[in-house]
């Protein structure tokens, strides 16, 4: 159980996928500039990077691994999310219609987020059961809201305050982005 | 004489006008992770304008057969082609470049430049065009984010591509090859480039002006 615990926490703040790896920066960036819309953006992500890691892995151990045709695995990996995303989106459509208004925008930016292909990859190449795969995927993508939300908070106060005109906007978000970032680096002195 | 003016300035738009990191603000995962050394940021841009290239070329070929509906798959098929390809090359020939970018290599599937081209420029576009628009956004890429790691690597590490360039009594800013350095480099640059984009349109304003 422990050993979960330390997954959790190390994605959560010491291995953070946007701060640590800095992967994900086109969503970080694209919909932190409200609360809500980061909302929605990293509850759809948390869903479809579990779901992704589950699968992926299936379809790493029982297709790719017997044929020896590790070398697919980008391939075979971006259509399974791919595919995975359009599935998840036909059907929260038809069954949950509540949630798919909540996160139905979102759904179809989720293909292009490296974070999703960066952990299957990752958990591909460290060779983990499934359950412990599956595990990786939902901290790293809790990890991923984590940082999204505390970064569109930063914002919202970002947007209301008196910025120099040069720094207005995109410079402005990455520099504070950084310091986002420096935060986060405090963490990497942690360890169990 | 008209088609030729037409390729350079296709190539010019990707390069300057619409440079894909200072303007399009697109594929930021790459910029900030891979640019902690001269030659990673170079190798980054060379392998992302190969792929663009190939990508655009191929789906400029078969836009006439790919149906409207299952092109954003086929676009994902193809894209994943060329960066297996590269991603092999690279371990193949150059193993202590594809150690340094790591995964970010295999990231090139969801590179939002790749796919942007692809979807707003091949998918409507001749050949001929589609692999000028590649080689000028790819190398507007490449030379984007060399300056940015090149940047980063001479105040964080003393060195560019390698070179010892400080004195030797210089303290590296060890912050600036970490993600922080990233982050607060881009910022930094950016706003450098928009003074001078700024500076750029006030003069042909008044040139137009006079």
């Amino acid at each position: 159980m422990s050993e979960y615990l330390v997954v959790f926490i190390g994605y959560l703040l010491m291995n953070n996928y946007v701060m640590g790896q800095t992967l994900g920066l086109c969503p970080f960036m694209g919909v932190s500039k409200r609360y809500d819309t980061a909302k929605g953006m990293g509850m759809a992500v948390i869903f479809v990077i579990t779901l992704a890691s589950f699968v992926t892995w299936l379809v790493n151990e029982y297709l790719l691994l017997p044929f020896g045709l590790e070398y697919m695995q980008t391939i075979a990996f971006i259509l399974v999310i791919a595919v995975l995303v359009q599935i998840v989106e036909m059907a929260l459509k038809k069954m949950l219609p509540v949630l798919y208004q909540a996160l139905g925008v979102y759904l179809p930016l989720i293909t292009t987020n490296c974070v999703v292909l960066g952990v299957t990859l990752d958990n591909a190449s460290a060779e983990m059961n499934l359950l412990m795969s599956t595990f990786c995927g939902f901290a790293a993508s809790v990890g991923f809201t984590f940082a999204l939300l505390l970064f569109a908070c930063i914002r919202e106060k970002l947007a209301l305050s008196k910025m120099p005109k040069w720094m207005d906007g995109f410079p402005g978000a990455l520099i504070a982005a950084g310091l986002m970032a420096i935060a986060f680096k405090g963490f990497s002195g942690l360890s169990f | 004489m008209a088609k030729k003016q037409n390729i350079l300035s296709v190539f010019l738009n990707g390069l300057v006008t619409e440079n894909p990191t200072f303007v399009l603000m697109l594929g930021l995962c790459p910029t900030v992770g891979v640019t902690t050394a001269g030659s990673s940021g170079l190798g980054m841009g060379l392998a992302t304008t190969a792929v663009l290239v190939c990508s655009n070329l191929f789906i400029s070929l078969l836009r006439n057969f790919i149906p409207e509906k299952v092109r954003i798959p086929s676009f994902i098929v193809i894209i994943a082609s060329f960066v297996t390809i590269v991603d092999l090359f690279l371990q193949a020939f150059l193993p202590d470049l594809s150690s340094a970018l790591g995964s970010f290599v295999a990231l090139i599937v969801v590179n939002c430049i790749v796919f942007a081209r692809a979807e707003a420029f091949a998918f409507k576009n001749s050949p001929l065009l589609s692999i000028a628009d590649g080689l000028g956004m790819g190398l507007g890429f490449t030379g984007a984010i060399t300056i940015l790691a090149v940047i980063r690597e001479v105040f964080g590490n003393g060195t560019c591509f390698g070179v010892s360039l400080m004195p030797a009594a210089y303290q590296p800013m060890a912050i600036l090859v970490q993600p922080v350095g990233g982050f607060i480099t881009l910022g930094l640059l950016l706003i450098v480039v928009n003074a001078l984009r700024n500076l750029a349109s006030k003069k042909s304003a008044r040139k137009e002006a006079a």
